[in-house]
């Protein structure tokens, strides 16, 4: 059975290979968007016969749900709202990995049976990881829709972020070196990487915000791969790092398109030095 | 231990796949693939059927976060898709 569970999700990770390959040539773009959703219903599938899972009612209740909600949004939203859409996806997903992390520790934690500090460690990345993708593509939204300016203190959102950068630095490793780590304590680091998120996408211009959403979503297969490790499922790994990598080349070229390097697009607000005069020309992707 | 080791090659050799599939992509297909690579990354829902679905899922919390990745994963797989594709059909028509 562990055999053909892992055969499934090699299976499955060679779907989403050729389906990113289909989706960066024209031709083969709807191909690909297909190949790699045939990749995901095997994951899927893969993942429900599991040993571990047993009970079925509530992920066949969050399927529905959750699918449901996915149909509506596809539908519902005008072709312009797209690149809102997208971000709002990419922090769903990274919510999606923090629930997973945080479920999965409560039930270790429940049963008396915590893992070493290596697991302990993957749970902390997946926390933080998905945390800041979440509230970074929050900010990311309302950047897009106009509702939230660029912001004048960005110094202030400089500190705020490297602040949080210390404590969940600070915290995570008194968590993961601690005996018996306290719930508290990973609900403080939470709340600050959630913060670390907003900090870190507010003083970024408005106009770059489709390259932070590509960064983003880098972020969130990351994430993703992290939860791999927590749960020792190889599926998870390959699948994440995939559109880690991919997600932060994607990045790159994105930022060679609109003619900005990317520690310009990632700094260049925080330092209060824009480059308006090098390269603002293309502003749209 | 082991484990770990062979879980940590393959991270470091598929962030090397990952790097090496996107090369020259017209600007026109970054948006479409960036939502893609978007609805791949819910992936995480393979973590979230495992931890929603365990037998005795112990603090009433872990059933409850569980259920709710679950459902978040859902969002961002369905949606994630059914968008890629809306925009790819649009690309088709004008092209």
């Amino acid at each position: 059975m562990f055999a053909l569970l892992n055969f499934s999700y090699l299976a499955a990770a060679v779907c989403f290979i050729l389906g990113i390959k289909g989706m960066t040539k024209p031709k083969t773009a709807v191909r690909g968007n297909q190949m790699a959703a045939v990749g995901m219903l095997i994951a899927i599938v893969a993942a429900l016969l599991h040993h571990q899972v047993v009970s079925y009612a509530s992920i066949i209740a969050g399927m529905l749900l959750g699918g449901g909600i996915g149909v509506w949004l596809a539908k519902r939203t005008a072709m312009t709202q797209m690149p809102e859409l997208v971000a709002s996806l990419n922090g769903i997903g990274g919510a999606a990995s923090v629930a997973v992390a945080t479920s999965t520790w409560f039930n270790a934690q429940g049963a008396g049976m915590l893992g070493g500090s290596g697991w302990t460690t993957a749970i902390m990345a997946s926390i933080v990881i998905g945390s800041v993708t979440l509230t970074g593509s929050l900010v990311a939204v309302l950047k897009l829709k106009g509702n939230l300016g660029d912001s004048r203190n960005n110094r202030l959102w400089q500190i705020v972020a490297l602040t949080c950068l210390v404590a969940i630095v600070g915290g995570g490793a008194s968590f993961i070196t601690s005996a018996t780590p306290n719930p508290m304590v990973l609900a403080v680091v939470v709340g600050l990487c959630l913060l670390l998120g907003v900090g870190l996408v507010q003083p970024i211009g408005g106009a770059d915000m489709p390259v932070v959403v590509a960064l983003l979503n880098a972020y969130s297969g990351l994430a993703g791969a992290a939860t791999g490790f927590v749960l020792g499922n190889q599926g998870l790994i390959i699948t994440g790092s995939l559109v880690g990598a991919s997600g932060l080349i994607l990045t790159a070229v994105m930022c060679k398109a609109m003619n900005r390097s990317l520690p310009n697009v990632l700094f260049g607000g925080a330092f209060g030095q824009t480059d308006q005069a090098t390269g603002r020309q293309d502003e749209g992707d | 231990m082991e484990v770990f080791v062979l879980s940590f090659t393959i991270f470091i050799l598929a962030l090397f796949v990952g790097v090496e599939l996107i090369n020259k992509v017209p600007p026109t297909l970054h948006t479409p693939l960036m939502s893609g690579t978007n609805a791949i990354s819910g992936i995480v829902v393979v973590g979230a059927i495992i931890s929603a679905g365990s037998s005795n899922l112990s603090p009433t919390l872990a059933a409850i976060l569980g259920f709710v990745a679950v459902t978040l994963a859902s969002i961002n797989i369905v949606a994630g898709f059914l968008v890629t594709d809306r925009m790819l059909n649009m690309f088709k028509r004008k092209g």
